[in-house]
């Protein structure tokens, strides 16, 4: 069993307490990485920034993402057609990394970083100013040497907990995260819906009764009052589909970034 | 040559392979159908009602038959043919899917759901529905939609849904990918009839339980005819599933050669072929750490097979694990090569095979000469009969004789 006495990412560690002073929940956005294409990435995760996104979940496009729901399925279709590979994923973090302190992880499924390699991949993602990983399908019964490497390499393993995880599973997912917890706050694939499930307040409870780190909320949150209503009871929001529909949308559009920028103020109630 | 464990690890490893790649959501559904599974096997009550459903609704035990006149054109071995494909539904699947679905309903289950290749599985899938009376829907890519229509309709006649899967290269893996969606939101109600020994733990583990029958039967058939095991055990792998029911009863007698046959496709580049043996290497995909076809980024290739059945980029955990042990060897059939196997059996014995089982049938004849005073056992995993139109279009000088 892997400690998580070690020390958090400090970025993701800051992210999170400015935001509670603020008295808002940190707004976490996930971008594919490459979608449209791998030149405008940087510009779009920037443009997210300056509209309020205070962490970036930078998506690593994948063939079979079995977590996922259409609209990030298009992304990733996307983002792979136009040449993303692994290596391009951590120079556009680079890229970002020189331009901004917002905290990033990478948000992928387990082969194409175990094809890489997990030791190099750790390695070049700290490097490139990557602060953590969350492993879409990485169970925390599998994780024992990934999140070993990753503790060597100073990174954050964020997990994954479920509406379906029982009490002794949210007791490993505890265990086994840094930076903080992600709650997946129903069934089902990634994708925008139009109520927050019930029960997740119940959920995000229990686990902050086993954990110090900050808890984050997502899958299906896609506006101000989703945003809002979680923010009572959650150190963080999660918005995903909802900015790659945005993308997907307009992804030709010369004022795209611009449109990203609001979207999040809008978010965020600071339209 | 060591012998293998044959069971998991607690977390359902074979060695290095299989696991739990699946996210967190599908975890305690795992747990819940590992337990119910490990109590059922327990469970005389459940045994006995699989065991008659097994011989008075599928119709084992099958026979096991001698090949005589495929034999004597051939020249050398004495070959065998486990008629798997005389089961109710014309494949094994029918085995593992009244398995699962008593184990379903174990559970308290309500809706069922399936992905299909070939359509066997979802035909079995979609036969063992009505028969229990539960709502059951079908993934399904397009292109083998496209292919294997028969069966599209079969499902539909027996009361399923068939949803056509449109994403990737719209075939199996594709139509998984789906069933994984469907189960994680649905998972309360919903039970994922999974076809293959692939997928999470305990899947793998699972469904070679059900299928174990298959070389159960054959091993006692064999001593009790000839008197002795065959040399050679012979059985297609896309999953792997007829090809685990088979192997298990004879992983132990480390005389018996077990092979393994993939789909060869067109060639073996990548992108032309399900060889996974040839040009794959190990990673995750759906669920189970094996061996994968990919490219030098971790996406996942295309695959080819003539075979629909045969069509998925990754093979069953335990399969990896007897390949580097050397337990268990694995070869490649082409599409042609299948073809013309399913033709030369049809000609001599009067049985026209799955496409699926027409590889192994391939392997078989092409080792048969040289092995005289040997046997061979092939399992003969399904039948023809939704393969016809395929045969069509590949034999057009049958369909049209006056053509030429």
């Amino acid at each position: 069993m892997p400690s998580n006495e070690c020390t958090s990412s400090e970025r993701i560690a800051r992210c999170f307490e400015k935001s509670r002073q603020e008295g808002r929940p940190a707004l976490v956005v996930y971008l594919t990485a490459g979608d449209p294409s791998p030149d405008r990435t940087v510009e779009l995760a920037l443009a997210l920034e300056r509209g309020g996104a205070n962490l970036l979940e930078l998506g690593v496009p994948f063939s079979d993402p079995i977590a996922d729901g259409p609209v990030i399925q298009r992304a990733s279709d996307r983002a792979l057609k136009a040449g993303t590979t692994v290596a391009r994923v951590l120079d556009i973090a680079r890229e970002i990394r020189a331009r901004s302190e917002m905290p990033i992880i990478l948000f992928s499924y387990m082969n194409p970083l175990m094809r890489y390699g997990l030791e190099r991949l750790c390695a070049d993602a700290k490097a490139a100013g990557v602060d953590g990983c969350l492993f879409t399908d990485l169970s925390v019964e599998e994780a024992d040497d990934t999140v070993e490497v990753m503790r060597k390499s100073g990174l954050d393993t964020v997990f994954l907990a479920a509406p379906t995880s029982t009490e002794r599973r949210l007791e490993l997912v505890a265990q086994h995260s840094t930076g903080f917890v992600y709650v997946v706050s129903r069934t089902g694939v990634t994708g925008e819906r139009d109520s927050v499930a019930g029960g997740v307040d119940q959920l995000v409870g229990d686990l902050k009764r086993l954990t110090s780190l900050p808890v984050a909320v997502g899958f299906g949150i896609s506006k101000r009052e989703h945003v809002a209503a979680i923010g009572q009871y959650a150190d963080g929001v999660v918005v995903g589909s909802a900015v790659m529909r945005v993308i997907e949308e307009h992804g030709s559009a010369l004022d795209l970034e611009a449109r990203l920028e609001s979207f999040c103020k809008e978010l965020t109630g600071r339209a | 040559m060591k012998s293998t464990p044959q069971m998991p690890d607690s977390k359902g490893h074979f060695g290095p392979y299989g696991g739990r790649f699946v996210p967190e959501t599908l975890m305690a559904p795992l747990e819940e159908i590992e337990r119910s599974f490990t109590e059922a096997r327990e469970d005389a009550a459940f045994q006995a009602e699989l065991k008659d459903l097994l011989e008075n609704y599928a119709g084992r035990p099958t026979p096991l038959y001698e090949a005589k006149r495929l034999s004597a054109e051939l020249g050398g071995a004495r070959i065998f043919i486990k008629r798997e494909d005389l089961l109710h539904t014309g494949a094994h699947k029918i085995n593992n899917c009244l398995g699962q679905i008593l184990l379903a309903r174990r559970m308290g289950k309500k809706r069922i759901i399936a992905e299909t290749g070939a359509g066997q599985h979802g035909v079995a899938t979609a036969t063992v529905c009505a028969l229990f009376g539960l709502e059951c829907v079908v993934y399904m890519g397009a292109e083998d939609m496209r292919r294997q229509r028969l069966n599209v309709f079969r499902m539909r006649l027996l009361g399923a849904k068939v949803v056509s899967v449109d994403s990737g290269s719209r075939t199996l893996k594709d139509a998984v990918s789906e069933a994984m969606r469907d189960w994680v939101t649905n998972v309360g109600t919903t039970h994922y009839l999974l076809g293959s020994a692939l997928g999470a733990h305990p899947y793998p583990m699972m469904v070679r339980e059900f299928h174990r029958c298959t070389g159960d039967e054959a091993r006692r058939q064999m001593l009790s005819r000839v008197g002795r095991l065959p040399d050679t055990v012979i059985a297609c792998v896309g999953g792997g599933s007829n090809a685990i029911g088979i192997f298990t009863a004879f992983v132990p007698d480390e005389e018996v050669r077990l092979v393994g046959v993939e789909a060869g496709g067109r060639s073996l580049q990548l992108g032309e072929h399900a060889a996974r043996f040839e040009g794959g290497s190990p990673g995750v995909l759906q669920g189970a750490y094996s061996y994968l076809l990919q490219d030098d980024d971790g996406q996942v290739s295309l695959t080819h097979s003539v075979s629909a059945g045969l069509d998925y980029a990754l093979v069953g955990p335990e399969h990896a694990w007897l390949h580097d042990q050397g337990r268990a060897e694995y070869v490649s059939a082409s599409d042609r090569e299948a073809l013309e196997a399913a033709r030369t059996l049809a000609r001599t014995e009067g049985i026209i095979p799955a496409l699926e089982s027409s590889h192994a049938v391939a392997e078989a004849l092409k080792r048969a000469p040289a092995a005289k005073d040997q046997i061979i056992l092939v399992n003969l995993s399904g039948r023809g009969d939704k393969d016809t139109d395929i045969y069509r279009e590949n034999f057009p000088e049958l369909d049209n004789p006056d053509a030429k």
